[in-house]
């Protein structure tokens, strides 16, 4: 907990130096008519700054040996995150609907071993289901691939 | 207002094909509500063209209750999972989701829908008696009124918190931060985007919703080993007859959020304050607070009401002023415009038929929606029992396109991930969540406001107290402000001798 | 990175014949129609007029769809198209903000990156005051901003946005009449006319549309066009010009036009110019028009790039007067 606790607060420390700096190019003062463009992001800066490095001396002084997630307990953390990030990188490339379909069937086959038709249903069943939803019906255009597009959409 | 003119409004409502238009748009609006990402203005705008060829009665109709339908829908996500369907229904996970993890979530659904029902119903009554009045009221909201209503919202929630104080105060300035990204209306400059063009539409506040709660509570289920199902919710038809028997003694809650929700729906993007202001309040007055967070059914109760009494309250500057009072209401604004109606003061005296067949058919169709709605509590309840292997990738997959529904933008969906971790980290380290949501939605609109009256006065800060409505409202911030200070020494006083009673000046 | 396959794959089919006889180009998916604007502002409400009639009168074999990016004034959505080089099958409403924007914030996009295809109507500006002040014409209002320009009290002239088309126009009655005011920024129109009528704010620059409610109800009252000749509508004709009523001549129209996306096919623009000209005959939009007081000004190919021409100096000129122009 305290690694964690330390490096979050450091994290959220540089974010606020981030904003500063460009606090300080949109000039932060009290102009004529009220504030400047940074004023607020200045003082928003300089309290994160500040609350930050507070939290981290508190964090720095408890002695708080807990890990922040064991090993074994990480794992389904990973196991839920990296294929989505996968299956968004996926999205650039084929689109929104297959990627959805490729993502749904290997979750459902990988963690929860689901039967092959099951999951063949399923996963083609829900990215179809919100074809026609957001496409055809709601007229809302998500990222489509050579797919679609060979299907004239 | 007469009562002859809303029996005429009725007439023109209850005929089939109006109350078949208002279940078909209920219908649509739920579904709406239900898709995060998909606002009510979303959905309203996209069947705007679709209205085109209807009398503009049927029209509103259609569009208005696409509008009570996703104020009813944008529960059902938020109690089911964490995921808020809509902007005003954040409020509602707090301790809507935690009562479905423990088999609560039919009456957590009854109560939400229930309440949404009487939010809604005392709004509708407020603005059939008294609407040429409220809209009197509303001209007097400038911008140091409404950035002393901001005020007001964000005190209502100091002190509730618990935990580290600081962290507190990180969360609200990381939301501030979050929300100050991208171009600055007052002037015209861009802020914090670094160059980089995909910063310069900024963080929208439901992304950031969307992975917090929703992505970041998946992780969270997952590490605790829960497998995201909780306990198996008993589908009884009966949870809405058992449920609505505990309601009346929140009476007093119902009355407070549906005021504070009709007050504050006046203003553009008034619900979703009220939702969160009515819930601070909620707890601050309730004998059951520490029970709030963990499941307490008034903690859904109060957002709800609110809510859907500010969806409906926005309605009324647009029809009496010609100004909306919400996104949603922005777009059936343009409606009326395509529509060859003139929306503003005129409208009551020009088009009576249109404007009072729109407030019955408010009456008509929140009660086709609450209806609708409690029918399906089981099915709703019901998804829960999914597969977890299932419903996780659905539930990635359906934040996915609501991610990217809100701006066609594929940096979104990385944005969503993104705060899925950080949602994670905070949750696990104690950082709350929802100040910073609280931070991310109005931060904008209060440092506008703020700069507004500002320019106005020159500079001056005294323009907050010189102002009647806006000096009443910034003292009664300031008192809130001040309260959780001054509490314990009024505690304390009170347990001792009146002699020491002038201590009060010191706190 | 997804743009090309589909586009590519979209002119082999239209080419080969597959999906329509192998005539003039058409749309061979939904057309993605940018709105660099939020929802319910008066570009939103034309972009969903126009998807509205096109699809009542079938003009289009695909349907339009709005999208609404509206980030940065508009820069995210003219950015989005200035990415789909070659694309036929997105298109973007513009507004002022064409201009404004790049010269405003410096986001690097100009009227040159993308492919005129017409001009629909020009917006009125019109100089308004609530009715419950004194001022009967604009010289007497002119009067009284000059009297209070010194002290702390200026009068407040609200407007949308900031170095956008409502300041521009404040700066230009400054620097024509001596006045001072000072200019209040606001997020969108109908939010400033409301503030007008609660007199939050003296006075404003608002497109017809956003008042005409507020004025037919008594409540503002206008004192000048910002045009050289009267509004020709039944009910505007009554307004005087601001040359008529204040002597120095300010105008300012506001350009309500379409764009496609950059090197957009010959073909296609055609279709697109033939489709919008056939859209903007229509009986409905004619009335849209007439409505909101828009000026009829329908133009495509070269009449309307030599329009956009002459604005684009008209814009930096004027934004560099009033020191508007991101340094």
């Amino acid at each position: 907990m305290r690694t964690a606790d330390i490096v979050t607060a450091s994290v959220l420390m540089s974010l606020g130096c981030l904003v500063f700096y460009d606090a300080v190019r949109l000039g932060f003062g009290w102009g004529a008519d009220g504030p400047q463009s940074g004023f607020f992001p200045a003082w928003l800066a300089i309290i994160m700054i500040g609350s930050c490095a507070v939290i981290m001396i508190q964090a720095v002084r408890k002695a708080d040996t807990t890990p922040f997630v064991t090993r074994e307990r990480l794992g389904p953390v990973l196991k839920v995150l990296w294929p989505a990030a996968v299956a968004v990188a996926l999205m650039h490339f084929i689109g929104l609907y297959v990627a959805s379909a490729i993502y749904l069937a290997f979750y459902m086959r990988w963690v929860g071993r689901h039967s092959w038709l099951t999951v063949l249903l399923i996963s083609l069943a829900i990215p179809l289901g919100a074809f026609f939803v957001f496409e055809l019906w709601f007229l809302v255009p998500m990222p489509k691939g050579p797919l679609e597009a060979w299907l004239g959409y | 207002m007469g009562i002859e003119n809303l029996w005429m409004g009725f007439h023109i409502a209850i005929t089939p094909f109006n109350l078949f238009v208002a279940v078909v748009g209920i219908t649509l609006g739920t579904i709406i509500g239900v898709l995060p990402g998909l606002g009510g203005a979303n959905g309203v705008a996209i069947l705007l063209p679709v209205t085109f060829t209807m009398p503009p009665t049927s029209a509103i109709i259609l569009l208005t209750s696409i509008y009570w339908g996703a104020l009813f829908g944008g529960a059902i996500t938020s109690i089911l999972f964490n995921i808020p369907g809509e902007p005003w229904s954040v409020a509602t996970t707090f301790d809507g989701y935690p009562m479905a993890r423990q088999g609560q979530g039919g009456p957590a659904l009854t109560g939400a829908f229930t309440s949404s029902f009487i939010g809604a119903f005392f709004a509708i009554v407020l603005i059939t008696l008294f609407a040429p009045l409220l809209a009197e009221i509303a001209l007097r909201f400038g911008p140091p009124e409404f950035f002393a209503i901001q005020l007001l919202t964000f005190s209502s929630f100091v002190g509730l918190g618990g935990g580290n104080p600081l962290k507190s105060l990180v969360s609200i300035v990381l939301g501030f931060i979050l929300a100050a990204v991208g171009l600055d209306i007052v002037t015209g400059q861009l802020r914090l985007t670094f160059g980089f063009t995909d910063l310069m539409k900024g963080f929208d506040f439901i992304v950031a919703v969307i992975g917090l709660f929703g992505i970041g509570e998946i992780l969270l289920s997952v590490e605790e080993g829960l497998s995201f199902q909780g306990v198996k919710t008993k589908i009884n038809p009966k949870v809405v007859l058992d449920t609505w028997k505990l309601l009346p003694r929140y009476w007093r809650t119902f009355v407070r959020s549906a005021f504070i929700g009709f007050w504050m729906g006046f203003k553009p993007g008034g619900a979703t304050p009220a939702s969160f202001m009515s819930y601070a309040f909620a707890k601050r007055f309730s004998k059951n607070a520490e029970k709030f967070g963990k499941g307490e059914l008034e903690g859904v109760v109060a957002p709800e009401t609110a809510a859907h009494s500010a969806g409906i309250a926005a309605m009324l500057p647009m029809i009496t002023l010609g100004i909306p009072g919400s996104p949603t209401a922005a777009v059936m604004l343009g409606g009326l415009i395509i529509w060859g109606l003139q929306p503003g003061p005129l409208l009551f005296k020009e088009k009576p038929d249109f404007v009072w067949g729109l407030i019955a058919s408010m009456y008509t169709g929140n009660i086709i929606g609450v209806l609708m709605v409690l029918a399906f509590v089981p099915f709703f309840a019901a998804i829960l029992r999914i597969p977890f292997a299932v419903l996780t990738p659905l539930i990635v997959v359906v934040c996915a396109i609501g991610s990217y529904a809100v701006h066609n933008s594929m940096i979104d969906i990385w944005y969503m991930l993104i705060f899925g971790v950080i949602g994670y980290v905070f949750k696990k380290l104690d950082y709350p969540l929802a100040p910073l949501v609280l931070a991310l939605v109005l931060g904008d609109l209060a440092e506008n406001a703020l700069r507004q009256s500002l320019i106005m006065s020159q500079g001056s800060l005294g323009i907050f107290f010189s102002r009647p409505i806006s000096a009443a409202i910034t003292f009664a911030a300031i008192f809130f402000f001040v309260m959780p200070i001054i509490t314990p020494w009024w505690r304390r006083l009170r347990g001792q001798p009146p002699t020491i009673e002038p201590a009060i000046g010191h706190g | 990175m997804r743009k090309t396959t589909p586009l590519v794959v979209g002119v082999l089919l239209a080419a080969s014949g597959f999906w329509h006889p192998a005539h003039a180009w058409e749309p061979t998916k939904p057309i993605e129609f940018v709105i660099p604007a939020g929802t319910g502002g008066g570009a939103d409400q034309m972009a969903r007029v126009i998807q509205g009639i096109s699809e009542k009168h079938k003009l289009s074999p695909r349907p339009l769809i709005p999208v609404n990016k509206s980030g940065g004034a508009g820069a995210e959505g003219f950015l989005e198209v200035k990415g789909k080089k070659g694309d036929a099958h997105t298109i973007i409403i513009t507004l002022s903000n064409l201009f404004t924007t790049p010269l405003a914030t410096g986001v690097p996009f100009n009227w040159k990156d993308f492919t005129p295809l017409s001009r629909l109507a020009l917006d009125q500006f019109i100089l308004w005051v609530n009715a419950d002040t004194p001022y009967k014409t604009a010289k007497e209002y002119i009067a009284a901003v000059k009297e209070r320009s010194g002290g702390a009290n200026r009068m407040k002239m609200g407007g949308t946005g900031s170095a956008q088309e409502d300041q521009i126009i404040t700066v230009q009655i400054e620097q024509a009449t001596g006045g001072k005011f000072t200019y209040v920024p606001f997020k969108g129109g109908g939010e400033v006319c409301v503030n007008l009528v609660g007199a939050h704010i003296d006075s404003t620059v608002n497109n017809p549309s956003e008042c005409v409610s507020h004025w037919k109800a008594g409540k503002v009252r206008p004192l000048g066009v910002f045009d050289t000749e009267r509004i020709p509508l039944a009910e505007w004709k009554t307004i005087p010009t601001i040359k008529e009523a204040l002597g120095s001549d300010i105008h300012y129209l506001m350009l309500r036009g379409i764009f496609g996306a950059p090197d957009m096919p010959k073909d296609a623009v055609e279709w697109y110019v033939g489709f919008f000209k056939k859209l903007y005959d229509t009986q409905d939009f004619q009335k849209y028009l007439t409505d909101n007081a828009l000026k009829p000004a329908f133009a495509s190919g070269q009449e309307y790039v030599k329009w956009v021409t002459d604005n684009e100096q008209l814009h930096k000129d004027l934004m560099t007067k009033g020191g508007l122009i991101k340094k």
